[in-house]
């Protein structure tokens, strides 16, 4: 129906090889594209602000990890400690005074150098192994970030983001900031869509299918395992940069615990492993459930009568992760992506019943 | 540094490296069984001390009963879990088993705060709080009881395997299919080993729960037990126990030495710097199998 396939015809490669072959998809995204574009003007400032500011860096944070989970078949439990290593690099060098331009790639470099240190010692073994040691990860960058003050400025401490410049413009009003998370978020979704048809995409591919046998084939697996989380790092940190300036406004140890890695995961799993459309779902469900649920609990209170504890209600959105985690593994381990993509197949073919 | 206070950080360090060693023991056991890390363990030990807790304090059961019910009911829990979630994931990538045992930590550590309660919640199993005085050294007596308990379990443990059911365990971690074929019911066992396990998990949760209290802080036991876990050697209940020993050891002195120097909190990131040693220099552990595939 709408994604009609009927009629288009390619006639030349590269008409083929383009992003999105299919009109209607051109369509979709560039309406989607536009409406982000006209948001700040649309919208109330609390919804840009509160859903939208935060969905977009939180999907641009769960595509890098898409990258290493996805792509390379890789866990990585401590991604929340990798975006911090950013955020601090970063938040650093612009109170030196160092241009946000800079600071960015410089705190995208941080994570990356320090990513993949660890990630070096934790590619010797695989798996369930590797899981541990990004979790031990998780805990020792932690307690580095918090236990050193000359980082932190002290355990308790929060260090404020000097006002910045992004190109020139000043970043001081939501909208601009919510345009620079934007503008980092699309180059990130460009280098995603476009890394899985380069050598290097598919030499990831070949790796988490199976190393040894990428391996006989050729494919390196632990140099590009390495180069998976180099540059998975490299997006985290970024990430975390665009996090502190342009969201939080300052860095403070707590932001960056076990459970940002936590509902990292959760969203890379609930939206579809290896889909950059999926992490953008993944990212609104594990974001916003818990508010929809809360006001619907809210709302259930006032006009039923049925009120339920505030331990219970504050409990909410753990016992909805790991809910989540686990039905999506069990019912649809490809996540919202694959009912999309259901979705669109039945679509594509409509009055008859079978694509292919 | 004085000799005395290093001995009686020793001392009541191994004490508490045993009780950590329970929460390993299980993870050991259904490793060895179906080849599975465990990261819901510390969310069990939780649910394990939770449920004793309402049993006693909710139903007014007194604690004798209380607690082998609480077994009781966690191995039906251990065995449900299992049947409803793992044993639908046989045949996937190890990363999604290892996300949905992670899903069941996160949805327990929500569920069980969230319908008892997030206050600590006192549980008073009988064991006396009074510190003990040996010489000159002071040593918890609640930490010590509580760890020669675990010892007690551990070493049980290990007397298991060597019973028919644990022979046919052994059996079943050496090789599925082998098992399979002169009629062990591997599924079975995989189920009892989650039965057991839970209980294991449970009388750990007992044991802390009743020297710190009942909340869900009780899950970040995980971190401890994987790190005994592969320090030992996943597949080894007797590293386990050496492994708890150490690994009590190295959290004790790092508190009572490096704290004052770094300003605290060594004690939580202790566990984090030996799993990583291990991986680095010796990924097999103290004790276990050399099979881990380095790449």
């Amino acid at each position: 129906m709408f994604y009609r396939r009927a009629g288009i015809l390619h006639t030349r490669y590269q008409d083929e090889r383009q992003l999105w072959p299919f009109a209607f998809d051109r369509g979709l995204v560039a309406t989607v594209l536009a409406i982000l574009l006209v948001a700040p003007f649309a919208f109330d400032r609390i919804y840009l602000v509160t859903y939208l500011l935060p969905w977009i860096i939180w999907s641009s944070a769960a595509l890098g990890l898409n990258l290493l989970m996805g792509g390379a078949g890789q866990v990585h439990l401590g991604y929340g400690a990798v975006m911090g290593i950013g955020a601090y690099a970063s938040v650093h060098l612009l109170r030196a005074g160092i241009p946000l331009e800079l600071a960015l790639l410089a705190g995208g470099l941080a994570s990356a150098a320090i990513g993949s240190l660890f990630g070096a010692a934790a590619l010797r073994v695989k798996g369930l192994y590797l899981a541990m040691a990004t979790l031990a990860m998780q805990y020792i960058v932690d307690f580095i970030i918090s236990h050193f003050s000359i980082i932190s400025g002290g355990s308790q401490a929060t260090l404020q983001v000097p006002p910045v410049r992004f190109l020139g413009v000043s970043l001081a009003s939501d909208a601009a900031a919510y345009y620079f998370a934007l503008l980092i978020c699309v180059g990130i979704v460009l280098f995603m869509l476009n890394v899985r048809r380069t050598s290097f995409g598919r030499a990831l591919a070949a790796v988490r299918e199976k190393d040894y046998a990428a391996a006989v084939i050729g494919v390196d697996s632990f140099r590009f395992k390495l180069v998976a989380f180099f540059v998975s790092s490299f997006v985290g940190g970024m990430v975390g940069c665009v996090m502190a300036v342009s969201y939080y406004r300052a860095v403070s140890p707590d932001q960056f615990h076990l459970d940002l890695s936590i509902q990292l995961v959760a969203m890379v799993i609930v939206g579809g492993l290896g889909s950059v459309l999926g992490s953008f779902f993944g990212a609104a469900l594990i974001l916003f459930a818990p508010i929809v649920l809360n006001h619907a609990v809210a709302f259930g209170a006032d006009t039923f009568g049925v009120g339920i504890s505030a331990d219970l209600r504050a409990h909410l959105p753990l016992m909805l992760y790991g809910a989540m985690i686990v039905g999506f593994l069990l019912w649809e381990p490809l996540g919202l992506a694959k009912i999309y993509n259901n979705a669109r197949n039945y679509f594509m073919v409509w009055p008859l019943r079978h694509n292919r | 540094m004085e000799f005395a206070l290093i001995l009686e950080l020793s001392v009541n360090g191994i004490f508490i490296g045993l009780m950590y060693a329970l929460v390993a023991a299980g993870l050991v056991l259904i490793y060895k069984t179906s080849g599975i890390a465990n990261l819901a363990q510390g969310a069990l030990a939780m649910m394990g001390a939770y449920v004793v807790w309402a049993i006693s304090a909710q139903l007014g059961a007194p604690m004798w009963l209380a607690i082998p019910l609480g077994l009781i009911v966690m191995f039906g829990a251990g065995l449900l879990t299992e049947r409803l979630a793992l044993r639908r994931m046989i045949g996937q990538p190890v990363i999604m088993v290892i996300m949905l045992t992670i899903g069941i930590e996160i949805m327990l550590r929500g569920v069980l705060p969230g319908i008892f309660g997030a206050a600590v919640k006192k549980l008073d199993v009988g064991i006396p709080n009074d510190p003990l005085f040996i010489g000159d050294i002071l040593i918890n007596r609640a930490t010590m009881i509580g760890g020669l308990i675990s010892l007690a379990l551990v070493a049980l443990s290990i007397a298991f395997f060597n019973s028919r059911l644990g022979l046919m365990m052994r059996a079943v971690s050496d090789d599925q299919m082998a098992s399979w074929s002169v009629g062990i019911r591997v599924d079975r066992a995989v189920a009892i080993a989650w039965g057991l396990s839970a209980t294991m998990a449970t009388t750990a949760g007992i044991l802390w729960g009743s020297t710190q209290g009942v909340d869900w802080s009780l899950s970040l036991l995980l971190i401890k037990a994987l790190a005994i876990a592969i320090l030992g050697g996943l597949d080894s209940i007797p590293g386990v126990l050496l492994a708890g020993v150490l690994i009590g050891l190295a959290e004790s002195l790092a508190t009572g030495l490096l704290d004052p120097l770094v300003g605290g909190g060594t004690r939580d990131v202790v566990a984090s710097v030996i799993i990583l040693l291990t991986l680095l220099l010796r990924p097999h552990g103290l004790f276990g199998r050399e099979h881990i595939e380095r790449v």
